[in-house]
């Protein structure tokens, strides 16, 4: 063994290292390429994901301060609201042009209808109710 | 710059919904609360009508159908009988369900309108959120049809058991998530609608084996869902104040099936389980005879508990689901304010659980125009039975029952009770010595500090009203 075969199994070696650095470069460049779109896809929904987290929140407290008498109305407003999903069926009436869209659109927007009027009024009436001593 | 006016517009509608919850948190500030809600749902759906790119055939469409649901909604809580508003309340659940399926569907053959693909190549991102409100949407549909037939008393309110059912149940939902993986690999519309019908089967299958006098936390528990759909939904089709929207409403139901359990102290695991209990007094055969070998019954005449309630300072009426099934509100009330003129000091204890949805009782009180500020609540109102003079309980019967704090072995062990046994007097207005809806004796009936005034709740009350009268 001899200083040349030394010399000449090193070059080897860093040739090898040389190819592995390459192939990982390009995993690299590979993996990331793959990953962007998913990265872009949850940008929006990890911003949608942290207001529904803090609108939880918001909701947890506000209602442990509702009065435990008025947990009937608590329902009915509730009830009421939840048919915001009306937004929803009104862009896809509106917007589209497909038919199917817009059948189950309609639909939407009358069983949505039918609970926001429906909610708020059964509400009022029991609201309307409570009175205090005297009054 | 149109885009920018109804982000905005929904922004103002999420704030309004926060106040009009706010709101309920006193009586006197309820009525503003309401109404916050209302301008806030207006605004919404004005601003979304108003959206660049409406078509004006779509515009009509939306109008005729916000018109004819309308209608029927106002002529619906109008004409509504306070006992029967958990009715209404499940029926109205299952219509936003059965609003979040069909949003699901628009947005499933019209993705272009919301931005998330087009039609046969939707985002995978957006079909994972579309079957999640979808199935939520469509579970809450056909829960609210049965609590909606239980409360109603168009189905029986027995559980409904067989061998084998929490594993078919759970066997339907590990289906279910397969066809929903399915379904975002895919997109296909067979297995859309398949995820619809499983969804609408499961519904239905998790609340039949939940008994009837259960409703309150299913009601709850429904009403939460409800808005998990409405937030499935706006994910789906990124809408910020569905979104919020549904947390709110989420949150909500959640605290009071959490607040309703607490009442029964029951777990929800257990209750959703089911297999608990019947109609009211369906369990009551057990009761009456083990009754026969105890210390003897004192029975009293409308009479003489008038006798003894004219010469009360302190009196606590504690009503119960039975009150309001016999109609006698009214008459307790006009019992009450002729006691007031004797100068007595009337309140009443609601507990938790006492009607058929959470603060039942006190809307049904509330229409017999009892003031509120004599109505409280188990926890405020405790402690004052001790220095009662009389505590008249009236279609109530396993919330007052002292086994449940020190008779381990009782079913109803551990749930919180109003200590009536603690008044001077107590008055027991029933039809029999039949047990509760836990099927448990109530030891307080033997004591001698009880008295049991039998017969019809209303009757007993009016003829007590009539000997005042006298």
């Amino acid at each position: 063994m001899n200083a040349i075969d030394i010399a000449n199994q090193a070059s080897a070696r860093a040739q090898e290292a040389m190819t592995l650095a390459e192939q990982a470069r390009q995993l690299a460049i590979a993996g990331a390429t793959a990953v962007a779109p998913v990265a872009a896809a949850a940008e929006p929904f990890l911003l949608l994901l942290t207001i529904f987290l803090l609108a939880c929140f918001v909701g947890y407290h506000v209602v442990w301060n509702v009065t435990p008498a008025l947990h009937s109305p608590l329902m009915g407003v509730t009830n009421a609201i939840s048919s915001v999903i009306v937004v929803g069926a009104i862009l896809a009436t509106g917007l589209s042009d497909s038919i199917a869209a817009k059948i189950f659109g309609f639909l939407a927007v009358t069983l949505a209808a039918v609970n926001i009027f429906g909610g708020f009024m059964v509400t009022r009436r029991m609201l309307a109710m409570f009175k205090k001593k005297g009054s | 710059m149109a885009q920018t006016l109804s982000t905005l517009a929904y922004l103002v509608a999420s704030v309004l919904f926060i106040l009009a919850l706010r709101g309920l948190s006193n009586p006197e500030t309820s009525r503003q609360g309401n109404l916050f809600g209302m301008v806030g749902m207006a605004i919404a759906v004005v601003a979304t009508l108003l959206k660049p790119g409406m078509g004006a055939g779509g515009i009509v469409i939306v109008l005729a159908g916000l018109a004819i649901g309308g209608t029927i909604g106002t002529v619906l809580a109008q004409r509504i009988q306070m006992t029967s508003l958990p009715q209404l309340v499940a029926a109205f659940h299952s219509l936003v369900g059965m609003a979040a399926v069909f949003v699901a569907a628009a947005a499933f053959y019209a993705p272009e309108s919301f931005g998330i693909g087009v039609p046969g190549n939707i985002k995978g991102a957006s079909l994972v959120e579309m079957s999640l409100g979808l199935a939520i949407g469509a579970i809450t549909f056909s829960g609210s049809v049965i609590a909606f037939a239980k409360l109603d008393g168009r189905m029986s309110g027995s559980p409904i058991i067989f061998k084998g059912q929490h594993m078919l149940n759970a066997a339907l939902g590990a289906l279910l998530l397969v066809l929903v993986i399915a379904f975002v690999i895919t997109g296909s519309p067979v297995l859309f609608w398949l995820i619809a019908i499983l969804s609408f089967a499961l519904g239905f299958l998790l609340i039949i084996p939940i008994g009837g006098a259960d409703m309150p936390v299913v009601v709850s528990m429904l009403n939460s869902y409800s808005g998990w759909a409405a937030a499935g939904i706006g994910f789906t089709i990124g809408n910020l104040l569905l979104i919020v929207t549904g947390a709110l409403v989420g949150a909500s139901g959640a605290i009071l099936s959490y607040i309703m359990c607490k009442g029964m102290n029951r777990s929800i695991v257990n209750v959703l389980l089911g297999g608990f209990g019947g109609d009211g007094g369906a369990a009551a055969a057990g009761g009456g005879a083990g009754a026969a070998d105890r210390a003897p019954v004192k029975a009293g005449s409308p009479e003489d508990a008038a006798y003894i309630m004219k010469n009360a300072q302190k009196i606590i009426i504690v009503p119960g689901y039975g009150m309001a099934v016999a109609q006698a509100q009214q008459v307790v009330r006009e019992m009450a304010d002729l006691l007031k003129k004797e100068g007595a000091e009337i309140s009443y204890a609601i507990h938790p659980v006492a009607g058929r949805m959470p603060g039942h009782m006190n809307v049904l009180l509330a229409e017999a125009n009892v003031p509120y500020d004599e109505v409280h609540e188990l926890e405020e109102i405790n402690a004052e039975f001790a220095d009662a003079d009389v505590a008249y309980v009236i279609g109530a019967n396993d919330v007052t029952n002292p086994a449940a704090k020190t008779d381990k072995s009782s079913a109803i062990y551990g749930m919180p009770i109003l200590d009536v046994e603690r008044a001077k007097t107590v008055f027991f207005v029933k039809r029999g010595m039949a047990s509760g809806y836990a099927g448990v004796e109530n030891e307080l009936f033997f004591r001698p500090n009880t008295m049991m005034l039998f017969g019809d709740a209303k009757k007993v009350t009016q003829q007590i009203v009539q000997s005042l009268q006298k």
